[in-house]
């Protein structure tokens, strides 16, 4: 098996595995309270960590660039109420105008 | 006898059908990553054109496949591919637990449901307050991986004549959009706490950890939900 295939093999079993651990094992059972009260606070947390990460996170560095410009066209726009699809279209549309602007 | 009508079930196609609308716009970047993705991989030095879409269908999280396809071009070793993808798929452990009882199903059923969650599609089925939507999910998480894998074959296909997805600015539409998310999921003191301590912990982490650690990392922060409520 060449480097490639076992990569794809190892990856995608352990995926598979990871994203059903939890539906599988657990099933339709409620948790304890205890454990819904982390599991209530998984979803703003996390959220929390895609934002910083797809923001700022490029490898293993912290960088700013036109990504973060439209981050704070995003801010403002959910700041003005606007729905979420406009949101992400402007962030988008004024991170690649700072891109045409020579920001990085 | 008990009738299979006592409790409507009028929601399941509509919220399978407003999931997949819900997507939709994230569906043409998912769609234009996955042709980066292919692009990455076909060209020299890459894991090939037919394991890139073989990974597409099969692993479907385009950030441990960005990872594990990088390391492969910059001549890492096979073991340090492995090791960075399924890091960074670790966080799928807490986001399944999280999303388990809303799934539909046996436990094959369930296990296949449960390749559909990426980070878009459980963030898009998310109610609040710890609830979801499995069928918003579903819907939401067939288009996406449709969109994924088109745009592999496509990348892999048409390497040469396609450009990158960041001078359209599509790296700056996902965190708008979990920022639009996370601020929908905010209902209690304690929420807006586990989210600052997550934004920190993946901020500090970031230039010290191994890519995709801080992301898992920050699950700690819904630990919060253990104090005094």
């Amino acid at each position: 098996m060449s480097d490639a295939w076992l990569i794809v093999a190892v990856v995608g079993i352990g995926t598979m595995l990871i994203k059903a651990s939890g539906p599988v094992l657990l099933g339709g059972r409620r948790l304890p309270p205890r454990a819904a009260a982390v599991v209530a606070l998984l979803a703003p947390a996390l959220l929390a960590a895609l934002v910083v990460s797809a923001s700022v996170g490029s490898d293993s560095q912290l960088v700013a660039d036109a990504r973060l410009i439209g981050v704070g066209a995003a801010v403002l726009m959910l700041a003005l109420r606007a729905p979420i699809l406009l949101v992400v279209v402007v962030a988008a549309a004024t991170a690649a105008l700072a891109r045409v602007a020579g920001i990085p | 006898m008990r009738s299979p009508m006592t409790e409507t079930p009028a929601t399941p196609t509509l919220s399978f059908r407003e999931g997949a609308t819900t997507a939709l716009p994230l569906a043409v970047a998912v769609g234009l990553f996955g042709v980066s993705f292919g692009v990455l991989s076909a060209s020299g030095g890459g894991i090939g054109a037919l394991p890139a879409v073989v990974m597409s269908v099969t692993t479907f999280a385009g950030s441990a496949q960005f990872a594990a396809a990088a390391i492969v071009a910059a001549g890492g070793q096979p073991i340090a591919a492995i090791a960075a993808a399924l890091m960074l798929n670790a966080r799928y452990v807490p986001i399944g637990v999280s999303v388990a009882r809303f799934l539909p199903g046996g436990p094959l059923r369930r296990f296949l449901l449960a390749q559909l969650v990426i980070d878009e599609s459980w963030a898009i089925a998310s109610k609040g307050d710890g609830e979801f939507d499995g069928h918003r999910l579903i819907g939401a998480g067939i288009l996406l991986w449709l969109a994924w894998v088109g745009g592999t074959v496509v990348g892999v296909i048409g390497r040469e004549a396609l450009g990158d997805p960041a001078v359209l600015g599509l790296d700056a539409a996902f965190p708008a959009l979990f920022l639009a998310l996370l601020i929908q999921q905010l209902p209690s003191r304690t929420a807006v706490a586990a989210a600052i301590l997550g934004g920190v912990i993946t901020l500090a982490l970031t230039p010290v950890a191994p890519v995709g650690v801080p992301i898992s990392a920050a699950a700690a922060a819904a630990l919060l939900g253990l104090a005094r409520r």
